[in-house]
């Protein structure tokens, strides 16, 4: 690995990394707010490969939808919180593990 | 410059984001996530994406963070009972992460574009607020349109959801 010469494979190899962390957060975590907190985390992973291959193709493209990318995410943020204020307000309870009564 | 820049922004990203999912209060994770945020917004800075870096530090850093930790106010969230870690969960994605760290440079050294290296002021620009939003109300506003129609369906979904039944 060449640590004097930023190259577009360093940006995507960082983005990668964050990404897997966020889907670790998603996937060991049993707090339905820190899954959302990675989810955001991944959404951010996402956004800095599309950033980073627009620069370096010289695309002013990537970065459009990475502003899509984010109104999304501030939509979804609102939604997925909305969600989980109502299913604490039944549950009294945001531990995944603790909702299963949709399972048979 | 340039190295030095990418190579601190980088490790405290890894850092925090290690953090955000690792630590057990809420608002510690919190914290975490606007420092993940913010440095990621100075890596797009560097990317020269500026109005981007705005946008993320206005809408990420501010927006979302505030009503996550409004959130965790409002449930009183305390701190997650200590459990003893999945083992078996925890090899398998530190198996696959390390998998990526070493696998990823090396799939993207087979395109040659990815070892392209830029540096500062040699970018064709394009991360201006003008140039952004010259593609935003041309090429892209039919999507545009669009966005604002998912933000109002978004925040009446949101007023119904949080309304208490007025039945019960």
């Amino acid at each position: 690995m060449n640590f004097a010469e930023i190259t577009l494979g360093h940006y995507l190899a960082l983005s990668s990394v964050l990404f897997l962390i966020g889907l670790a957060g998603v996937i060991l975590r049993r707090s339905l707010l820190i899954m959302m907190m990675s989810l955001e985390l991944l959404l951010n992973a996402a956004n800095l490969a599309l950033v980073a291959v627009g620069r370096f193709q010289g695309l002013p493209d990537p970065q459009v939808a990475v502003f899509f990318v984010i109104t999304v995410a501030a939509a979804e943020v609102a939604l997925g919180l909305a969600i989980l204020v109502a299913i604490f307000r039944i549950k009294k309870t945001t531990a995944a593990d603790q909702l299963a009564s949709l399972r048979f | 410059m340039e190295p030095i820049f990418f190579w601190v922004l980088a490790v405290g990203l890894v850092v925090s984001a290690i953090g955000l999912v690792a630590f057990r209060n809420p608002v510690t994770s919190a914290v975490c996530l606007v420092v993940t945020l913010v440095m990621e917004a100075a890596l797009f800075v560097t990317l020269e994406a500026y109005f981007l870096a705005v946008v993320q530090v206005i809408v990420y850093a501010g927006a979302v963070m505030v009503l996550f930790l409004f959130v965790i106010m409002l449930l009183d969230v305390k701190e997650e009972a200590r459990q003893r870690p999945p083992w078996a969960k925890v090899v398998w994605v530190v198996a696959i992460g390390g998998g990526a760290v070493f696998g990823v440079p090396r799939i993207a050294s087979l395109f040659p574009a990815a070892a392209k290296t830029l540096h500062w002021g040699q970018g064709k620009g394009g991360g201006s607020a003008a140039e952004l939003g010259r593609l935003l109300f041309s090429s892209y506003s039919p999507l545009f349109l669009a966005t604002g129609v998912l933000l109002l369906v978004a925040t009446v979904g949101v007023v119904v959801l949080c309304r208490k039944d007025p039945e019960s």
